[in-house]
């Protein structure tokens, strides 16, 4: 018979995870929040997120009621960055530190339901040939996403690097999560319900009507998203 | 073999059964040999659509249990013989629905029948996983708004991921049916564009099913549209939907219906 112990395995494994850094006034903070979150509709939906707290001290108490706050918006806390050990005792997320952007982890494609790949070498593009449905979420923190089709409202795509969308970005397209600030997006057609690039974000009640329909690219200069029509320099000739 | 056809959405109410047994009869009218399976354990509706709730004896669940064989449990229809239903359960448990006695049932049914046609229950759980299962092709009714095209999207990646055909790396062959289009209110700008719904999903287009009284009447009087009234707007437009699943090239139109300036003159004639 088989000894016991050759079945237990310790398996290390990287994931990207979404990172609430707060700021005072927490008030203020999670008003905002509450805004972001309204606009984008569903998207903390349980997904599970680091609360960094380095900008924003907090007391024992303080820190249980933040997280009960943030629970009580279908947010769950999964780990605790940037406060003393002392803060956490066994009621509250464990302390984790040691974070590095997301573009060094080798986290995986996490292609919508049961599409996950298995990659022999890692590249550095994403090419998807299908469209992105509602429902479906890409994660492709190593670099670029090339979408040929269009993503739908409801479905995002997550890129450590440039998204280029051939069809209409009608979802959420965020770009750069990996602290890529370089990051583009580009698309034929722009009806989006959400671009971010390195954690600027617009919704679509920010982007003026103008850009709907039409081909736009979406970049980061200093601390704003900037957002602008593509013309082609054939027609710019015109 | 047989092709299996799922008639699917995500949303409910939007037409799914209607769409079910109006092809299903289309296409036993055009000489082939059609079975239905109702897929709606609980809430099953399909005998009702096809007039045949009271010859119900046995249902599908009973025939996975090996409670009843499979011959006992197809209700044949009464004005179109190549058509058959095999009904839900209104009273079984839904998990009494295994993956294997699924399989099973329409491998058989495959081999006796052209189509085997699955009408989904709503949602994107366990019940619509099975009735698309195992899928060759899918309908997936969409009615001219955006939760309805929202649903029919997310359905659509379930088509590509968790069928039989997506394991094996194949694909389900999918044909939008855009149910219960309005003109009127379409033309007001009331409703989404054909043109529109088509650029979001970005699969072809099966059919387009013009709302009417008509479908409302032929449910009431337990009979597919396509057999009660075949001339009417609906039936006309569900009939070259079934010509082109058997994969005849035919153009798109918006059936209206002929017969109103008809009525109006019979209604003289007899004043
Ligand atoms: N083209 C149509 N015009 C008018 N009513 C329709 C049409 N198609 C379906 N209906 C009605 O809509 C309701 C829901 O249809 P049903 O086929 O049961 O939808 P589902 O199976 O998707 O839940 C029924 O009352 C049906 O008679
Ligand atoms: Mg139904």
């Amino acid at each position: 018979m088989a000894s016991n112990c050759t079945r237990f395995r310790l398996v290390g494994r990287s994931y990207v995870l979404f990172v609430l850094m707060p700021e005072p006034p927490l008030a203020v903070w999670l008003g905002e929040l509450d805004v972001w979150a309204r606009r984008s509709h569903g998207f903390f939906d349980r997904r599970p997120v680091l609360l960094d707290l380095s900008k924003l001290p907090l007391s024992k108490p303080e820190l249980a009621a933040l997280i009960a706050d943030l629970k009580a918006r279908n947010i769950p806390v999964v780990a605790v960055e940037g406060v003393d050990s002392q803060l956490l005792d066994f009621t509250l997320p464990p302390l984790i530190h040691g974070g590095r952007p997301g573009g060094e982890s080798d986290a995986d494609t996490v292609a919508g339901p049961a599409e996950t790949q298995d990659r022999p070498c890692e590249p550095t593009s994403l090419l998807l040939d299908k469209p992105v449905r509602s429902g479906q979420s890409i994660v492709f923190t190593n670099g670029d996403v090339t979408v040929l089709g269009s993503i739908s409202s409801g479905a995002e795509v997550i890129a450590g690097g440039s998204i280029h969308i051939y069809g209409t970005l009608r979802g959420r397209a965020l770009a750069g999560v990996s602290g890529n600030a370089d990051a583009r997006i580009f698309c034929a057609k722009f009806d989006a319900e959400l671009v971010a690039i390195d954690g600027l974000y617009a919704t679509a009640n920010d982007t003026t009507s103008y850009l709907c329909g039409r081909p736009v690219q979406a970049w980061r200069d200093q601390d704003s998203l900037q957002m602008r029509e593509i013309v082609s320099s054939a027609r710019r000739r015109v | 073999m047989g092709q299996v056809l799922v008639v699917t959405s995500g949303k409910g109410g939007v037409g799914k059964t209607t769409s079910a047994a109006a092809l299903g009869a289309a296409l036993a009218e055009s000489g082939q040999n059609v079975v239905i399976i109702d897929f709606d354990v609980g809430l099953r509706n399909l005998d009702l659509v096809m007039g045949a709730e009271r010859r119900v004896v046995f249902d599908l669940i009973n025939v996975i249990q090996g409670q009843a064989k499979l011959p006992q449990a197809l209700i044949r229809d009464k004005r179109q013989e190549r058509l058959y239903l095999l009904p839900a359960s209104q009273t079984r448990d839904k998990d009494a629905l295994t993956e294997r006695g699924v399989a099973r049932v329409i491998d058989d049914l495959r081999a006796t029948f052209d189509w085997v046609i699955c009408d989904s229950p709503a949602g994107i759980e366990r019940g619509a996983i099975l009735a698309m299962q195992h899928a060759d092709i899918a309908a997936i009714v969409t009615n001219p708004e955006i939760s309805s095209v929202r649903d029919s999207d997310r359905i659509i990646g379930l088509l590509d991921a968790k069928t039989e055909k997506a394991k094996k790396g194949q694909q389900v062959v999918k044909h939008l049916l855009v149910a219960r289009y309005d003109e009127s209110r379409a033309s007001s700008g009331d409703m989404l564009q054909i043109e529109d719904i088509v650029e979001i999903l970005s699969i072809p287009l099966l059919g387009i099913i013009p709302e009417s009284e008509q479908v409302l009447r032929a449910s009431n009087l337990g009979s597919p549209i396509t057999i009660c009234n075949p001339e009417s707007a609906p039936g006309r437009a569900y009939f070259s939907a079934a010509k082109r699943l058997n994969g005849e090239v035919i153009p798109i139109t918006i059936p209206r219906e002929r017969n109103r300036l008809f009525g109006r003159l019979l209604g003289g004639r007899a004043a």
